[in-house]
């Protein structure tokens, strides 16, 4: 339906290109579940920290050199020197941080309620992009400052590449444009970090797109028998959305004004040196549990009893960080189940609560020197990690008897499913 | 008129449009691949990069016992003039029990100059061990602090999570006691 309005120069460029018409679709009167809980403000959450993202980056940018003689110097001069400097950088280095923290519960409320199963597998898909794309840009971006874990992270990361068989070290080479991580890495990793936000801003587009299809999950899993169940996204979930903005603002206010570098690294402070590596190389905090599933893999993987070696410690241990975040991709077919929430699943619950403090341990050990007992514990939660998905949630498809689910998304709200109409006045209608 | 030719020629034209087809995206997909490598290898290192590639050392200076780290491609590289003890320790090593099997003879050209790529080849990190102060680690060679790789006095993987020795770059002496790297 095309947008009403009394504005003539609105009617008539929305003649022309429908875009008013389309705004109003899916951002005014789009018909959303009406029992959302708070754990669906993390989606527009990310969406406006990938802008505060975008915003400061670009305004970096515009400060900064990308040349291993002068990337220390002009971050230093952007902190000391540049009007609000201090602020866009702190900005943008917590801005990182609060970016994946909010992207982390935004992929943990689609794990527990089950947002990736159909018909939303390609909506959750596009999402596992986005994170890829998230960790490759956040990862150049950290280079960029050319501090000691700019560099050795670089090192570590790129060298993880020479793991493949073959053509590893030449690849290695390639990405590098030489040696070592070095002046071409280093003006390459800037082009990348400034081009991978608005792929990801595209990205986001299909996201949406794919979400807007079928509409949100929602906290009982189960689909809107009709309009009863919906409610118009403006004014309710637009004022939801802000209210949860002005708490998120308040967090990241706290850390960019009280504690800017609490969640850094203090060796990125000193200037990347080649020749000495600092003593314990930590990636950011975002990495740490990919980083302890990349070191839990210590053992060679070969045939038993002859000493053939199939793939080696080094290569084993790459393509489980890769394959911890791969299998993600696969998640809509290998959790069965037709149960969406969480909430009507007794056993999914508890492997889920296990699961989740299983992420934390792996990311806490990820800030652990290489040593036991910590190697240990990480190739525990690294097994139960990839047992979660791949044989956890299989068998549960089969042997898990869901509790009953509710008629309706107003069901339980009206006790019983009493009449709609007169319990709710008129659900889709504006205040 | 188009669809009654095509009627009447049946299977026969049917065959030569697939061939002109398939031929057509052959040479469209090489055409694309030629224009896509350029690209590609304008991301490898560039001849600048390369010319710097070859560097000379020399060893005079550096006394028995003593170890330089210079720069070479941007790496560091060890050198080190190994003691008569040193050389002991790496040649009574039994071969088939190391890690990486390498006599101690295939990784020098003159046994009192171990002369290696300095960087650990589990992840890039550089070992310590060139200082008198350094941890040398088990074996009295090199340590890498990132994850606890231990190098003996050939700079052969010992123990830790290295899959290879420390590698040998291509070097000559061109004297007594200098040396080109690269």
């Amino acid at each position: 339906m095309a947008l009403q309005t009394n504005s003539r120069v609105i009617r008539w460029i929305d003649h022309r290109l429908p875009i008013f018409t389309f705004m109003n679709h899916e951002l005014n009167e789009y018909p959303t579940p009406r029992n959302l809980s708070y754990m669906w403000n993390f989606g527009s959450l990310a969406g406006i920290a990938l802008v505060i993202m975008i915003v400061t980056g670009i305004l970096l940018a515009m400060q900064y050199t990308a040349h291993v003689d002068h990337a220390f110097d002009s971050v230093e001069r952007i902190m000391r020197d540049v009007n609000y400097g201090w602020l866009l950088r702190y900005a943008h280095m917590n801005g990182a941080s609060f970016f994946f923290i909010v992207v982390y519960i935004h992929i943990l409320r689609g794990l527990y309620y089950g947002s990736y199963k159909a018909p939303r597998e390609i909506l959750w898909m596009i999402g596992v992009v986005i994170l890829l794309l998230m960790m490759a840009t956040a990862f150049m971006g950290y280079v960029l400052p050319w501090g000691q874990m700019s560099f050795w992270g670089a090192t570590v990361i790129t060298n993880l590449f020479s793991a493949i068989p073959l053509v590893g070290p030449d690849i290695v080479v390639w990405l590098w444009g030489g040696f070592s991580v070095d002046n071409p890495t280093l003006n390459r990793f800037f082009a990348l970090h400034y081009l991978l936000p608005f792929v990801i801003v595209a990205m986001v587009f299909l996201h949406l797109w794919a979400l807007h299809r079928f509409g949100s999950n929602n906290p009982l899993g189960i689909d809107a028998k009709g309009p009863q169940d919906k409610i118009p996204f403006h004014p309710y979930y637009t004022v939801k959305d802000l209210y949860g903005l002005g708490v998120f603002l308040i967090l990241f206010a706290a850390f960019v004004f009280f504690a800017p570098n609490y969640m850094g690294h203090p060796d990125n402070y000193i200037e990347a040196d080649p020749l000495v590596t600092p003593a314990h190389i930590v990636p950011e905090w975002y990495f740490l549990p990919f980083y302890a599933i990349l070191r839990a893999i210590t053992f060679d993987i070969g045939i038993p009893f002859t000493g053939i070696v199939l793939i080696d410690a080094k290569l084993g241990g790459v393509i489980a960080m890769f394959g911890s975040i791969a299998v993600l991709f696969v998640l809509p077919w290998l959790d069965g189940s037709p149960v969406r929430s969480g909430r009507f699943r007794p056993l999914f619950k508890q492997f889920f609560a296990l699961f989740v403090v299983t992420c934390l341990v792996l990311g806490y050990m990820g800030a652990m020197p290489a040593e036991q007992p910590y190697v240990t514990i990480s190739q525990i939660g690294t097994a139960y990690y990839f047992a979660y998905f791949l044989v956890i949630l299989p068998l549960l498809s089969v042997l898990e008897r869901p509790k009953p689910l509710p008629a309706s998304i107003s069901e339980p709200v009206l006790r019983g499913g009493g009449t709609v109409a007169g319990a709710t006045a008129k659900p889709m209608e504006k205040p | 008129m188009a669809d009654t030719a095509n009627a009447r020629q049946g299977v026969e034209d049917q065959s030569k449009r697939d061939f002109l087809y398939l031929a057509a995206g052959a040479v469209g997909a090489v055409g694309a691949a030629a224009a896509v490598w350029p690209m590609i290898d304008s991301l490898n290192p560039s001849a600048d990069v390369l010319a710097l590639a070859s560097i000379d050392v020399d060893l005079a200076p550096v006394a028995v016992g003593q170890a330089i780290t210079v720069t070479w491609r941007g790496k560091p590289v060890f050198i080190r003039h190994r003691t008569e003890a040193e050389i002991e320790a790496a040649r009574s090593v039994d071969v088939d029990d190391l890690v990486d099997p390498q006599p101690d003879e295939a990784r020098v050209i003159e046994p009192q100059w171990l002369v290696m790529v300095g960087i650990c080849t589990h992840l890039g990190c550089v070992p310590l061990g060139q200082r008198p102060s350094d941890p040398k680690g088990e074996y009295g060679g090199w340590f890498c602090p990132c994850h606890g790789s231990h190098y003996d006095t050939s700079g052969r993987i010992r123990r830790g999570p290295a899959p290879r020795n420390l590698d040998v770059p291509t070097y000559a002496f061109s004297g007594e006691s200098a040396i080109t790297i690269g």
